[in-house]
């Protein structure tokens, strides 16, 4: 296991270089395959590890491994995963091949900015994965942090060289934003390495050493050095006043990496809130508890709010995420065994349902050349089985029973209410939200009437060629059909078999873990446990039912 | 018999001195190499005659460091060799190789930036492509045949002739004299001796400054700047020393610090020597509110010699300072240095504050020199053994990447020289992606991207800093590095997401030299970052001798 998870690092990585080399030598399909191949092998491996993974094991990581690496700062390259971790390499692993996919071999395929070829794309995007998988299961704070920043690299260059066309601004923005979280989480892990060095004697970035210490130190040191994690992770989950970056960043980021983008590496910040957070500082987390807990409500609701003003369906989707961490955040600050377990649940589901808004949005957009949601409208009538799709894809965004979402939002909710009230009566208005928001996006495009420039209007960029030629008094051959005829619908066209094919994975999770969530909740849970434990507070609803 | 007893003999431990008697003896040949040999013949005598000599000193600076010497005062106690110096001497001969080769480089431009006869040459120029072909459209390719071919130059006069034009030696001499005074600056063990080997390190730099064959205006601007001002510096650093001496009956860096630990005598004295000394040692070390002649002296000078004064004079400089604060003034420091709090923190303000408004990236390196002039005070302020290690490795990492950063930058060019301006570096990942990605990897280090030397090198002397109780200046240096970042990121915004001007700056074919060069500096970079404990063992050797 311990060489697995050595393997799950370095596979990706080497990918990445094969895959840039072959770009390189201009062999761009070779690219696209290979790069593809490697990533259905991580899928394999990662399911071998998930299969290794023992839920009853007393220890909290598994697969433990440790080189040394810095010696002299106490630095040793340390992996091992626990429940948590692995299901967030899990996920991972399901959404890399996906997006490759996606990207190289469907229809949908966009076209990148230059022309680019795909090939770059997928090099970066595997040297991504890489380093978030070496994110996950790191055991020491150092290498952690490392992967903490490296990662920003590729996805800088994912945005700014393969977006939209204010990529530029977006893909700053998003690194500015990430590198100053990194620094002020830098000044506490500094922090919390020199008072190790003054009170074990010998510096260290051991996770389990540094938390065995942590608990002593006193609580205004805990404050201070939670803040500067926290500021780090709260601007990457992100809790809202500090969300403005993502909807640029989500709009911008071409399909492929809004799906990594949302899906995983927003991800690393709820996942330190739980790894880092929680753990290392327990009593700083229950004193800032109520300031978290406001953030994450006053994120569900804006967020939803938000969400419903949009007018690109990006942006749409990234404020929506915007909201579902709200509820991450509220079931981790609740502290309770079922709250955390939703939201570590939550964490792979929501990965899954945005994965799957984001692909069916784009595959709308490679057929209407546009993202704005004012450009479509009837589409259902000309592409039944994208609409259908488009219809489960925001059933699940919005939690129906019988979802995946539903299980993990149902969890945080029932989870936190017995400790806050409050907030959980405010958060469940977000629900109702989310139906609005969702339903009305899908209304205004797939029902009704065939209208809408991107629909009517000729096909991929035809709404904006027809801009540039002054109007519609233009004779365009491909405008003659009338709209609601068969040229509309032929020249739009449905989902190709590919294209299926590439969400099919996904829409089996989305059921499956809506009806059978407990392979998953089995291996979170021991995880949850140890996390509630070295918080220190005592479970309000006893020894649960939910789980185990 | 022995070499032993012959040193025994004259009181002088040759053995640690070889360093630098190899290198000023050296700069002393190389000055009879320029009296005797033809001007056509020198470039390449001197070349490798100075790269012999600064690789044979950095060999004997290594045996003697992983010989386990022991540490000793040398030549009545003027000079200091102890692990630090060996650390410093180290650093600044390793640094010297990849300057000698970019200053001695002539394949970027004609005869490269010391060129003896410009005019000439350029009519040689002319009269070539005129013979040949139109000049317009000169890619990466025709440039480099271009300049090859101008290389037949006013000498020789046949055109196909593989000799580079001529070029004005005496820049090796100079260098080899500055480097000798670097290496006596930061192991100097008095303030005299230090004085001495400030205005040997500083009187062949500023006529390196001034030497630009081309642009020959701005070159000597800068020169005439960097010696008004040097010139002041110096004079308050001699005051200081005047002060100190009052102060303590003598100019060993160790009889002040036990003057100050001893009897009651007179504060001021001493807190104003130390004032006007850390004046004359920041302003060489281009820090804080002491930096006013770093951005022009960047621009102006000749880039290899930008290049070796970034690197060179930063870690000679930081070194003094070192010795100075932990030997002189480690007693006192609690009562000095809250000033140098605010001078730490106003470098590191100022740097990053101005360099997000530069446009000239010469320029925006030198201010970005500042704001990490202003991170390596932190840790040259904890007086603990980490704070001196950390900022020994930092010195390293920052030498190497800043000569990376300034040989890349001579390679892009304009018509008539380098395109300085940031608008010249659109759409560079497109026709040269080596060179962008390079300079991206170096321009990320300095921003202290992790996996670079920059992240590792700012993280030993964040750390060191706060564990001697500096955690504001911490948070002061973690918020600097993320607006600079800011001013990196531009940089490299624009060479991979703009277009390409149509009418842009070529990327010329650099030389086998300058390949070396920035290859040096990029794997060194990288190394440090990745695999950094040896270097960090070094720099941990041992402390000071006091």
């Amino acid at each position: 296991m311990s060489a697995l998870l050595i393997v799950l690092v370095l596979l990706p990585l080497l990918g990445a270089a094969v895959v840039g080399g072959l770009v390189k030598a201009g062999r761009d399909a070779a690219a696209t395959s290979s790069g593809f191949v490697v990533a259905l092998v991580e899928l394999v491996l990662t399911g071998v590890a998930w299969g290794l993974f023992d839920p009853a094991a007393p220890t909290r990581f598994q697969g433990e491994s440790s080189v040394p690496w810095i010696p002299a700062f106490g630095v040793s390259f340390s992996l091992g995963v626990d429940g948590i971790a692995l299901a967030m390499i899990a996920l991972l692993a399901v959404l890399t091949p996906i997006v490759i996919a996606y990207t190289s071999f469907t229809r949908a395929a966009e076209k990148f900015p230059d022309d680019r070829g795909a090939g770059g794309f997928v090099a970066l995007m595997l040297a991504l994965q890489g380093v978030l998988v070496a994110l996950f299961a790191a055991t020491d704070v150092f290498v952690f942090y490392v992967a903490f920043e490296v990662m920003l690299v590729p996805m800088y260059f994912i945005i700014g060289r393969f977006g939209g066309a204010r990529r530029q601004y977006a893909a700053v923005k998003f690194f500015l934003y990430s590198f100053l979280g990194g620094l002020i989480m830098l000044g506490s892990v500094i922090g919390i390495y020199v008072a190790s060095g003054t009170r074990l004697g010998q510096a260290t970035f051991d996770w389990a050493e540094l938390q065995r210490l942590a608990a002593s130190l006193p609580e205004s040191t805990q404050i201070l050095l939670f803040l500067g994690f926290f500021a780090a992770f709260a601007i990457k989950a992100p809790l809202v006043p500090l969300h403005t970056w993502l909807p640029d960043a989500g709009a911008q980021a071409p399909i492929g990496g809004g799906v990594i983008l949302v899906g995983v590496l927003d991800k690393v910040g709820v996942f330190g809130f739980l790894r880092y957070c929680l753990p290392l500082f327990p009593l700083a987390s229950q004193t800032l508890a109520p300031l978290v807990l406001v953030l994450s409500v006053i994120g569900v609701l804006y967020g939803a709010l938000l969400a419903a003003m949009q007018t690109d369906m990006k942006r749409f989707v990234s404020y929506t995420s915007i909201a579902h961490f709200g509820f991450i955040g509220l079931g981790i600050f609740a502290f309770s065994q079922q709250a955390v377990a939703g939201s570590a649940l939550y964490m792979v589901n929501h990965g899954i349902s945005t994965a799957m808004l984001f692909l069916v949005v784009g595959m709308l957009a490679a057929r209407g050349g546009s993202t704005q949601i004012a450009d479509y409208g009837g589409v259902g009538k000309i592409a039944p089985v994208l609409s259908g799709l488009f219809l489960v894809a925001g059933l699940t965004t919005l939690s129906l029973p019988g979802t995946n979402s539903f299980v993990s939002e149902f969890l945080v909710l029932i989870g936190s209410w017995p400790r806050e009230p409050v907030y959980t009566v405010i958060a469940t208005v977000g629900i109702i939200f989310a139906a609005l928001y969702v339903l009305w996006v899908y209304q205004r495009t797939m029902t009704g009437p065939l209208r809408g420039e991107a629909v009517v209007g000729g096909g991929p960029g035809a709404a904006s060629a027809r801009a540039l030629a002054g109007g519609p008094g233009f004779a365009d051959p491909v405008d003659t059909d009338p709209p609601s005829g068969t040229g509309t619908k032929a020249r739009f066209g449905d989902l190709t078999g590919r294209e299926i094919g590439v969400l099919a994975p996904l829409v089996l999770l989305i059921f499956l873990l809506g009806f059978f969530p407990q392979p998953v909740l089995d291996v979170i849970n021991p995880a949850v446990s140890a996390t509630m434990s070295e918080v220190g507070v005592p479970d309000p609803v006893g020894p649960n039912g939910v789980a185990r | 018999m022995g070499t032993q007893s012959f040193s025994d003999a004259l009181g002088v431990d040759y053995g640690a001195l070889a360093p630098l008697l190899i290198v000023l003896g050296g700069a002393c040949v190389s000055v009879l190499i320029e009296a005797v040999l033809p001007l056509a013949r020198r470039a390449r005598v001197q070349l490798v005659f100075s790269l012999a000599v600064v690789v044979v000193a950095l060999v004997t600076v290594i045996v003697r460091a992983t010989g386990g010497a022991a540490d000793v005062v040398v030549l009545a106690g003027a000079l200091s060799v102890d692990a630090p110096s060996l650390f410093l001497w180290g650093t600044l001969l390793a640094l010297a190789v990849p300057s000698l080769l970019l200053l001695a480089d002539r394949s970027i431009e004609p005869g490269g930036t010391f060129v003896a006869d410009p005019e000439a040459l350029a009519e040689a120029q002319e009269k070539v492509l005129a013979g040949s072909r139109s000049p317009s459209g000169s890619g990466i390719d025709s440039h480099g045949v271009v300049a090859r071919r101008g290389g037949s130059g006013p000498g020789s006069g046949d055109a196909g002739g593989a000799e580079p034009p001529l070029m004005h030696t005496e820049v090796f001499p100079f260098l080899l004299f500055a480097l000798g005074g670097m290496l006596a600056f930061c192991a100097s063990n008095d303030l005299l001796t230090m004085f001495v080997a400030l205005e040997v390190l500083s009187l062949p730099l500023y006529l390196l400054c001034g030497l630009a064959r081309r642009r020959r205006l701005l070159s000597q601007e800068a020169a005439v700047k960097y010696f008004l001002l040097g010139a002041f510096a110096s004079a308050f650093f001699l005051y200081g020393v005047a002060l100190l001496y009052g102060y303590a009956g003598s100019v060993r860096l160790s009889d002040i610090a036990s003057a100050a630990a001893g009897p009651l005598r007179s504060d001021t004295l001493l807190f104003a020597g130390l004032a006007l000394l850390v004046v004359g040692l920041m302003f060489k070390a281009s820090v804080g509110p002491f930096h006013t002649w770093t951005p022009d002296v960047y621009q102006g000078a000749p880039t290899p010699v930008t290049a070796f004064m970034a690197a060179c004079t930063k870690v000679a400089a930081f070194g003094a300072i070192l010795r100075v604060f932990t030997v002189a003034f480690g007693t006192t420091a609690l009562e000095w240095r809250g000033v140098l709090w605010a001078v730490a923190i106003a470098s590191m303000v100022i740097g990053t504050v101005l360099g997000l408004t530069q446009t000239d990236l010469k320029r925006m390196v030198a201010y970005s020199s500042v704001a990490h002039a202003g991170f390596i005070l932190i840790g040259c302020l904890a007086i603990t053994p980490a704070g001196l290690s950390g900022t020994l490795f930092y010195l390293l990492a920052y030498g190497f990447t800043t000569i990376a950063i300034l040989g890349l930058v001579s390679l892009v060019r304009s018509g008539d020289g380098e395109a300085g301006h940031l608008s010249g570096y659109a759409g560079l990942a497109t026709r040269s992606p080596v060179v962008a990605a390079a300079l991206s990897f170096c321009l990320l280090a300095l921003a202290g991207v992790p996996l670079t030397s920059g992240f590792t090198a700012k993280f030993a002397v964040f750390s060191a800093g706060l564990a001697d109780g500096m955690a504001p200046l911490v948070i002061v240096g973690l918020v600097c590095s993320a607006i600079a970042a800011f001013f990196y990121l531009r940089v490299i915004v624009m060479m991979y997401f703009s277009e390409p001007a149509p009418d842009g700056p070529t990327v010329s074919l650099p030389g086998p030299m300058t390949t070396i060069a920035i290859t040096l500096g990029v794997v060194v970079t990288l190394l440090l970052g990745v695999v950094p404990t040896a270097a960090l063992q070094w720099a941990g050797a041992g402390p000071f001798l006091g």
